[in-house]
C-alpha cells in the first residue's frame, strides 16, 4: 500500500517533468495579433459602468459615440455623428448620424439608440458613475428624480437625426458626448443580458469581444464592418490579466507579450530606461494628471492663507520628482501642461524655505505646529509623503503620516474637518476629459466641497465659482481661446489662496515590443489610456 | 459511519456560520463606504443613495447579516462590488486553476519532501542528513515571492525552457507548482524524517530485520506505511492552505486562481468577494481535514475514525 501510494504520486509528477523540453516551442503568433497584459482583472465592459484605466480604452474600442478624439490628440472630431449644428443661442445641438452603422449583432444603429443610451447612463437604476456629467441637458434632473420617464431635452428628429436641448450654455457638452458613458448600446441586448451586459457587451466599435475567460484572458476580434475605413489595423488583441508588472516585463523581453498595460514597475524603471537593449521600446508622454497636497481650509491653522502659502514654499518639488526617478514634471499650478488653460508663464511659489519661515512667522506661527497628513499606502506614495514631512520639518511643521488603504483615504477626504492634509498620489486627479472645467468643479469648486466629495481642501470661493460658470458658458467654438484665458486666470487666482500644493504632473511611460508600429502618440494617447487599440499596427 | 459524517457536516455548518459572522463584522467596521466606492468619483448623491439602498447598506447590521445568511443557504454569495457579477460565478471561474495548482503543488511537496525525509532518516546523523535538513530549512524559510521570481528568472528568462507566467497549458503549471512544492517540501521532509526515525526504532522493524527482510523492503513496506499517517493529516491542512494561501505565487506567475482573486479583492475592498473567498477557504480546510480523518484508518487500521463500542 505505501508503495502504491508513493508510485501514484510519482506518476502524477512524471508527465510534468517530461513536458519541460517541449515548453520551448512557445512562439508562433498570427500576423495581425498582439498580446497586452494587465495585473488586475477586467471589471466590466459596460460603457455606463466601466471607469478604471484598464477598461477605459477597451470600452472606447468596443463602442462608439457621437464624437471622438483624433487619435493621439485631444482634438474633438465627429464619429457616429457625421456632422452637428449648434444653435445661435448655444442651447441646442443637432447631430446628423452616419447612415448604415451596424452594431456587432448586425442591427443598424439609429437615433433612438443614442437617446436610449444616454438615458440609460443617467437612470439611477443603472448606477452609472458617469451620471454626474449630464446635468446641463434640459429635463435631466426630473428624469433622474423619477419625475419624468424620458429626458425632455433629448429629441429624436428622425432615424438619423437627434437634437439635444440644454438648460444652460456649456462648453463641456461636446466632450461629454465623447465620454465612454455616452457610448451607444443596443437596447434589446442590454435588456436580454441585464447586469451581465458588461461581461457580454455588444457595441458598434472597431473591435468586438470574441472570448472572455474571467480572470484569464479577453480576446478582441476586428469588427470587419466598422464604419471607419481601414480601422482597426489589428485582427485580434488578446488581453492577458493577472500578470504582475514584473512578470509582464519578463514576458515582453521574451517576446511573449507586446504591451505591458500597467507600465514599467517603479523598481525597474531606471534599469530599463538606461538599458540600450530597450531603446525604442519605451514611449514617454504627458498625462492629464496633477499630484497635489490638499490643505483643509476649514481646519486650523490651514484656515489662514498665509500658512498655506508657507507650506507651498517649503515643499521641494524637484527632490520629490527625483525620488520617483523623474517620472513626472514639477507642478506650480493645478492644470497639467497639456491641458488648455495651463499658464506657461506662471511660477507659483518657488521653493524657498527661508521665506516660508518668514510667512509662517507673520501668521503668528514662528514656532511651527503639529498636523497630520493622510497618504495612500502603496509605493511610491509613502516615500513621497516622507519627503514632504522632512521639508515641512525644516520650517517647524511636525507632520504625522497616516498611511492607509486608498478607500480609507478617500473616505477621510470626503468627511468635513477630518484630514488636515492629504497627499493625493495614486488617487487624484486625472481628467475625465481634456477640458479645464473637469479640474475645477469636483476638486476645487463649491460643488465638490460636500460630504463624500473630492474637494479635499473644502475650498469654496463663490466668486471663482461664478467665473468658472461664465467660462463654461462660452460654448461657441469660436470663443475657445477666450474661454481658455478665463480658465487660466481662475486657476492662477486659486493659487493666491493656495488650497493645494501642486507637486507634480505624472508622465506616462508605455513599454511595448519593437514589432509594434504607428506614431508614438498612439501609445501615450491622452484620451485612450493606456494606448489607442484602434490605430496601432504590427510593422513590416 | 453515516451518523459520524452527519455529525461532522453539522459541525462544519456551525463553524462556517461562525466564520461568516466574524468576517462580516470585521469587514463592517472598515471605514470605507462601499456604495461610494462602487459609484465612483463623479457620481451624484442620488446614485450613491440608490446603490446603498439596492445593496441594503442602509439597513442595520443584523438585517444585513441575516440577509447574507439567507443568501448563503441558497449558495448565493451576493454580487461582487468590483467585478459587478455573482461572487459564486467568479469563484467557480477561479476554482479549476486553484484545484489544478493545488494538486500539482501537493504532489510536488510530497515527492520532494518524502524523498528528503526518507534520505535523512535512513542516513541519520551523516552529512547527507544534515544537508537534507538544511535544504528543507531553507525551503520553509524562503519568502514565496523571492523563490517565485528566482524560478521565473532562471527557468523562463535565462534558460528559456518555460513560458513566463500564464495559464492554459501544462508548461504553465510547472513553475508555480514547483515553487510551492519546493517551499512546502521542507515541512514534509522534517515530519517524514522524525516519523521514520521513530518507526525504524520499533520492535517490529527489528523483528523484520532479524528474519532477513531486505533494507528496501523494511523501509518501503514495513516502516513507510506507519510513518505516513501524520503526513496524511498535513495534506488535509495543505488543501485548506492552498485554497486561499497561494496568493503570492499565483500573483507572480499570473495564475488565475483563488489566491490572485484574494489579492485583487482585498485591494479593491470588494467585501462580498472577500466574504466568499473566506468561506470557501474555511470549507476547504474542513473538507481537507475530513478527508484526512477518513483516509487515515484505511492506511493504518489501528486508527479509528470514531469510537466503537
Amino acid at each position: 500500500m505505501p508503495n502504491r501510494f508513493f508510485y501514484a504520486v510519482v506518476t502524477l509528477i512524471i508527465p510534468l517533468v517530461l513536458c519541460l523540453p517541449t515548453a520551448q516551442a512557445q512562439e508562433g503568433k498570427s500576423g495581425g495579433s498582439i498580446i497586452v497584459t494587465y495585473k488586475d482583472d477586467i471589471v466590466t465592459l459596460d460603457p455606463a459602468i466601466g471607469y478604471d484605466w484598464v477598461n477605459w480604452s477597451m470600452i472606447k474600442s468596443i463602442f462608439s459615440r457621437l464624437l471622438d478624439y483624433k487619435p493621439g490628440t485631444t482634438e474633438l472630431v465627429p464619429s457616429l455623428a457625421e456632422s452637428y449644428e449648434i444653435s445661435k443661442d448655444g442651447l441646442t445641438y443637432t447631430f446628423a448620424l452616419r447612415k448604415g452603422v451596424k452594431f456587432h449583432n448586425g442591427r443598424e444603429l439609429v437615433a433612438d439608440d443614442v437617446k436610449y443610451s444616454i438615458e440609460r447612463t443617467n437612470n439611477p437604476k443603472t448606477e452609472s458613475p458617469g451620471a454626474g456629467f449630464y446635468d446641463m441637458i434640459a429635463g435631466m434632473e426630473a428624469f433622474k428624480k423619477g419625475k419624468a420617464i424620458e429626458v425632455k431635452g433629448i429629441a429624436v428628429l428622425g432615424k438619423h437625426s437627434i437634437k439635444f436641448t440644454l438648460d444652460r450654455r456649456d462648453a463641456t457638452f461636446l466632450h461629454v458626448m465623447a465620454l465612454n458613458f455616452s457610448s451607444v448600446v443596443p437596447k434589446e441586448i442590454v435588456d436580454k443580458e441585464g447586469k451581465d451586459f458588461g461581461k457580454r457587451p455588444v457595441g458598434s466599435g472597431a473591435y468586438s469581444v470574441a472570448e472572455w475567460k474571467l480572470g484569464q484572458q479577453l480576446i478582441f476580434k476586428k469588427n470587419p464592418s466598422y464604419f471607419v475605413a481601414g480601422v482597426p489595423k489589428l485582427d485580434q488583441i488578446t488581453f492577458q490579466v493577472g500578470l504582475e508588472p514584473m512578470t509582464a516585463m519578463l514576458k515582453l523581453e521574451k517576446g511573449e507579450a507586446d504591451v505591458a498595460g500597467d507600465g514599467i514597475p517603479p523598481a525597474k524603471f531606471l534599469e530599463i530606461k538606461n538599458n540600450p537593449k530597450y531603446a525604442g521600446m519605451i514611449i514617454e508622454g504627458g498625462q492629464l494628471q496633477t499630484g497635489y497636497i490638499s490643505l483643509n481650509v476649514q481646519m486650523k491653522p490651514f484656515d489662514d492663507p498665509r500658512v498655506r502659502q508657507a507650506v507651498n514654499m517649503a515643499v521641494n518639488k524637484d527632490r520629490i520628482v527625483k525620488i520617483i526617478n523623474n517620472r513626472a514634471v514639477p507642478a506650480v499650478q493645478p492644470l497639467p501642461p497639456s491641458m488648455p488653460g495651463h499658464d506657461k508663464s506662471f511660477t507659483g511659489y518657488p521653493y524657498d524655505p527661508a521665506k516660508a519661515k518668514e510667512v509662517l512667522k507673520s501668521a503668528g506661527l514662528e514656532k511651527g505646529f503639529k498636523t497630520t497628513m493622510y497618504v495612500f499606502n502603496v509605493d511610491p506614495n509613502p516615500r513621497i509623503a516622507q519627503a514632504i514631512q522632512q521639508d515641512l520639518k525644516e520650517i517647524g511643521i511636525e507632520v504625522a503620516l497616516k498611511s492607509l488603504a486608498q478607500a480609507n483615504v478617500i473616505a477621510a477626504g470626503g468627511k468635513p474637518k477630518t484630514a488636515p492634509m492629504i497627499w493625493s498620489g495614486g488617487m487624484a486627479w486625472i481628467a475625465d476629459f481634456p477640458d479645464p472645467s473637469n479640474f475645477y468643479g469636483p476638486i476645487l469648486g463649491c460643488t465638490g466641497a460636500t460630504p463624500g466629495g473630492w474637494n479635499w481642501s473644502w475650498y469654496c470661493n463663490k466668486d471663482l465659482d461664478k467665473r468658472a460658470a461664465a467660462a463654461d458658458a462660452m460654448s461657441d467654438p469660436a470663443r475657445s481661446a477666450e474661454r481658455a484665458q478665463a480658465w487660466r486666470t481662475v486657476f492662477t487666482d486659486i493659487m493666491k489662496d493656495a488650497p493645494w500644493v501642486p507637486v507634480f504632473h505624472e508622465q506616462r511611460f508605455t513599454f511595448r515590443s519593437k514589432r509594434l508600429g504607428g506614431p508614438d502618440s498612439l501609445y501615450v494617447d491622452p484620451v485612450r489610456i493606456p494606448i489607442n487599440y484602434d490605430h496601432i499596427y504590427i510593422k513590416g | 459511519m453515516f451518523f459520524y459524517l452527519l455529525n461532522r457536516v453539522m459541525q462544519a455548518a456551525a463553524l462556517l456560520v461562525g466564520v461568516s459572522l466574524i468576517t462580516f463584522l470585521l469587514l463592517y467596521v472598515m471605514p470605507a463606504d462601499p456604495a461610494r466606492q462602487i459609484a465612483g468619483r463623479s457620481a451624484t448623491p442620488e446614485t450613491v443613495a440608490t446603490i446603498r439602498q439596492q445593496l441594503g447598506l442602509d439597513q442595520p447590521l443584523y438585517v444585513q447579516y441575516t440577509r447574507y445568511l439567507a443568501g448563503l443557504a441558497t449558495f448565493d454569495l451576493g454580487r461582487s462590488y468590483a467585478q459587478k457579477t455573482q461572487v459564486t460565478s467568479i469563484l467557480a471561474s477561479r476554482l479549476p486553476a486553484t484545484l489544478l495548482l493545488m494538486l500539482a503543488a501537493i504532489s510536488a511537496e510530497i515527492v520532494i519532501g518524502l524523498c528528503i525525509g526518507l534520505v535523512g532518516a535512513v542516513w541519520r546523523g551523516t552529512s547527507i542528513d544534515n544537508g537534507a535538513m538544511v535544504a528543507s530549512f531553507i525551503g520553509v524559510s524562503t519568502p514565496q515571492f523571492v523563490a517565485a521570481m528566482a524560478m521565473l528568472y532562471t527557468f523562463s528568462v535565462t534558460l528559456d525552457w518555460l513560458p513566463v507566467g500564464g495559464y492554459g497549458e501544462l508548461q504553465h503549471l510547472v513553475l508555480p507548482a514547483l515553487t510551492l512544492g519546493l517551499l512546502g517540501a521542507g515541512w514534509y521532509a522534517r515530519m517524514m524524517r522524525s516519523m521514520m526515525i521513530e518507526v525504524l526504532s520499533q520492535d517490529y522493524i527489528r523483528t523484520a530485520r532479524a528474519k532477513g527482510a531486505s533494507g528496501t523492503r523494511i523501509i518501503f513496506v514495513h516502516a513507510l506505511r506507519n510513518a505516513v499517517i501524520p503526513i496524511i493529516a498535513m495534506i488535509g491542512i495543505d488543501i485548506g492552505y492552498f485554497m486561499s494561501g497561494a496568493v503570492v505565487v499565483e500573483s507572480v506567475f499570473g495564475w488565475p486562481g483563488i489566491g490572485q482573486l484574494t489579492w485583487q479583492s482585498i485591494q479593491q475592498v470588494d467585501i462580498p468577494a472577500i466574504m466568499g473567498i473566506t468561506l470557501l477557504a474555511a470549507t476547504a480546510v474542513i473538507i481537507g481535514n475530513l478527508i484526512a480523518d477518513i483516509v487515515a484508518p484505511l492506511i493504518d487500521p489501528r486508527v479509528k475514525l470514531y469510537p466503537t463500542r
